[in-house]
């Protein structure tokens, strides 16, 4: 369990964050410029909050009445930056080990590095440093993984290729994370618990399912950004059209593409500007997924669009319409309509494990 | 060619080689740390420190060594208290040529290392921090071995425009054949000897080639140095 409560004036703004991260990936997610760089850089030392305390476990890091604060190198925080910041001088083997030799073998093998370790960094492609980074942090024996969107600067195949990493330390190591970013895909696929921070302030947090479908958090994230999370199982596989038949408590998706072995969990991320809705039960549609849900909630953001809350089952899912529709069909609270979701909304960047 | 360089000559070129090599040496430790003061830290004073570093540059040479001449002359208030607590003596002695020669040396080798180390991206020291490295281990793994191009063409800076010091040096100690006479003042009491142009000649010809000799060295250590701390 990590707890932060740390203000820092910043100059432009102030940082004032307060949130509890518990096991998993916890992840930092904010427009740029709304200080999450800053926080993760307190919890790692190289920032000194003004007041507040940062505990991971039992150890205290930072505790401002006490005016306690502990170098950034005794605290055993492993840290993966946005630009890797490998050591140009030293070759792949000499940076992974520069802090420590934990686990070694097996992290050079989890991340498939065993054939860089001779190299230089300026001969590395931009996926490989990440790989790299994130390898010399874990050799620490972090009692904590920083990652501050290490993602950021990978093109798209460079992303898919690093990401299933990521996820595989999710499930097999212990370590806690704090993972940055401004990609909601990421942080759906990724994060068990997410904070959501603008102009240095948490406006949402809780676990990543619940918070990202909230229609309160779709003016946070962006009306393009937003849609809900739900964990799903692998019910069946239509082998012979490409397609993966998904169960949750709110019935069953389908999807493109071969998604895994059957009853292996799989998370999926529903974009609301991909699902529609219908008063009626719609016929002669191409769509294969229509999921018979109830309002929650409708929620009228500042523009033409309104976020429309609904439950299936005992999952959550989220909606945008315009308001000219919502208006003419009357949507409510508490009435059952139909979602309709179109099975390629669903990207493979929208599905993890 | 060499056969106009008579024992005063060599004299000259050898006594000039040692005082810009000590002179390098010595001013060297000294420039790094203030190099690395003026690069990373913030503190009152920096601004009369850069100046106070500067200012042998934009002195006219004459007066730097009228000021030593006051300060470390045997009389001076350094100067003596230096020959009575340790017995050293700058005045119109060969370490006093390389004192002269280090001072006005300094801000060129401070400049050059000050470069090197805004070169240093701080982010990788601080991701050291973050790997467990204590301060001094950073230092020494990750902000020395990437300033040591700077360091090495500020030496090499510094040792050539050791070697060319003339006013400061003629001011401070004068020009005494085989104790302060180096190869600049060597030249310039030659031409005031009638009959002296093939020694003079000399003696310039040597200059060049020491000259181009340090640039080529520096040049050559730049690339490779620069080779060796990106890896490419």
């Amino acid at each position: 369990m990590i707890t932060v409560d740390i203000q820092k004036g910043l100059g432009t703004f102030d940082l004032d964050v307060q949130f509890e991260a518990p096991k998993g990936v916890t992840a930092i997610f904010g427009r740029s410029g709304s200080g999450k760089t800053s926080l993760v850089n307190a919890v790692a030392g190289l920032l000194r909050p003004d007041t507040g305390r940062i505990t991971v476990g039992d150890a205290v890091l930072f505790d401002g009445a006490t005016r306690q604060h502990l170098p950034p190198h005794k605290r055993r925080i492993g840290y993966v930056f946005q630009d890797a910041r490998l050591f140009p001088h030293m070759t792949v083997q000499r940076n992974l080990t520069y802090g420590g030799a934990h686990d070694a073998a097996r992290v050079i093998d989890v991340l498939g590095l065993s054939h860089l370790l001779e190299r230089m960094p300026a001969g590395l492609s931009g996926g490989e440093r990440q790989r790299v980074a994130l390898g010399r942090a874990l050799m620490c024996d972090p009692q904590l993984l920083l990652m501050d969107e290490p993602l950021a600067a990978l093109d798209a195949p460079r992303k898919a290729e690093i990401l299933p990493f990521i996820e595989r330390l999710r499930d097999e190591v212990e370590t806690p994370m704090l993972y940055v970013s401004h990609d909601v895909s990421e942080v759906a696929r990724l994060a068990t618990t997410l904070v959501v921070l603008e102009a240095g302030h948490v406006v949402a947090s809780g676990p990543v399912g619940q918070v990202l479908s909230q229609p309160e958090t779709m003016p946070l994230v962006g009306v393009r950004a937003a849609g809900a999370v739900i964990t799903t199982k692998v019910a069946g596989r239509l082998l012979d059209d490409g397609l993966t038949e998904l169960a949750f408590s709110g019935g069953r998706l389908i999807l493109p593409g071969i998604l895994g072995v059957l009853g292996q969990t799989i998370r999926v991320r529903i974009p609301a500007q991909d699902v529609i809705l219908a008063t009626v039960a719609p016929e002669g549609l191409s769509a294969l997924n229509v999921l018979p849900v109830e309002i929650t909630r409708v929620e009228q953001g500042r523009g033409p669009g309104v976020a429309v809350g609904l439950r299936a089952g005992n999952d959550h899912l989220l909606a945008r319409v315009t308001r000219r529709s919502a208006l003419r069909m009357n949507l409510a609270v508490g009435q059952k309509v139909y979602a309709i979701i179109k099975a390629t909304a669903v990207g493979p960047e929208d599905i993890g494990q | 060619m060499i056969n106009a360089l008579g024992p005063a000559e060599w004299t000259a070129i050898w006594l000039s080689l040692r005082v810009a090599l000590v002179a390098t040496l010595a001013a060297l430790p000294v420039a790094i740390w203030v190099a690395y003061i003026l690069a990373r830290k913030s503190f009152p004073g920096r601004q009369l420190l850069n100046g106070l570093v500067h200012l042998p540059l934009v002195l006219p040479p004459v007066v730097t060594g009228y000021l030593l001449l006051v300060l470390f002359g045997q009389q001076g208030p350094v100067g003596s208290l230096l020959y009575q607590t340790f017995g050293i003596s700058f005045a119109f002695r060969w370490t006093g040529a390389a004192l002269a020669a280090a001072i006005m040396a300094f801000p060129l080798m401070v400049r050059a290392i000050r470069l090197g180390f805004e070169a240093v991206d701080p982010g990788l020291e601080a991701a050291a921090s973050t790997l467990g490295a204590s301060r001094m281990r950073v230092w020494r793994t990750v902000t020395l071995p990437l300033v040591v191009p700077g360091i090495l063409a500020g030496a090499i800076l510094g040792f050539a425009k050791a070697l060319g010091e003339f006013g400061a040096t003629i001011t401070f100690v004068a020009a005494i054949p085989g104790e302060t006479q180096t190869i600049p003042t060597a030249i310039y009491g030659l031409l005031q000897v009638p009959g002296s142009e093939p020694a003079v000649l000399s003696l310039v010809i040597v200059s060049v080639i020491l000259a181009m000799g340090a640039l080529i060295l520096s040049e050559w250590l730049a690339r490779r140095m620069a080779k060796r701390v990106t890896g490419r």
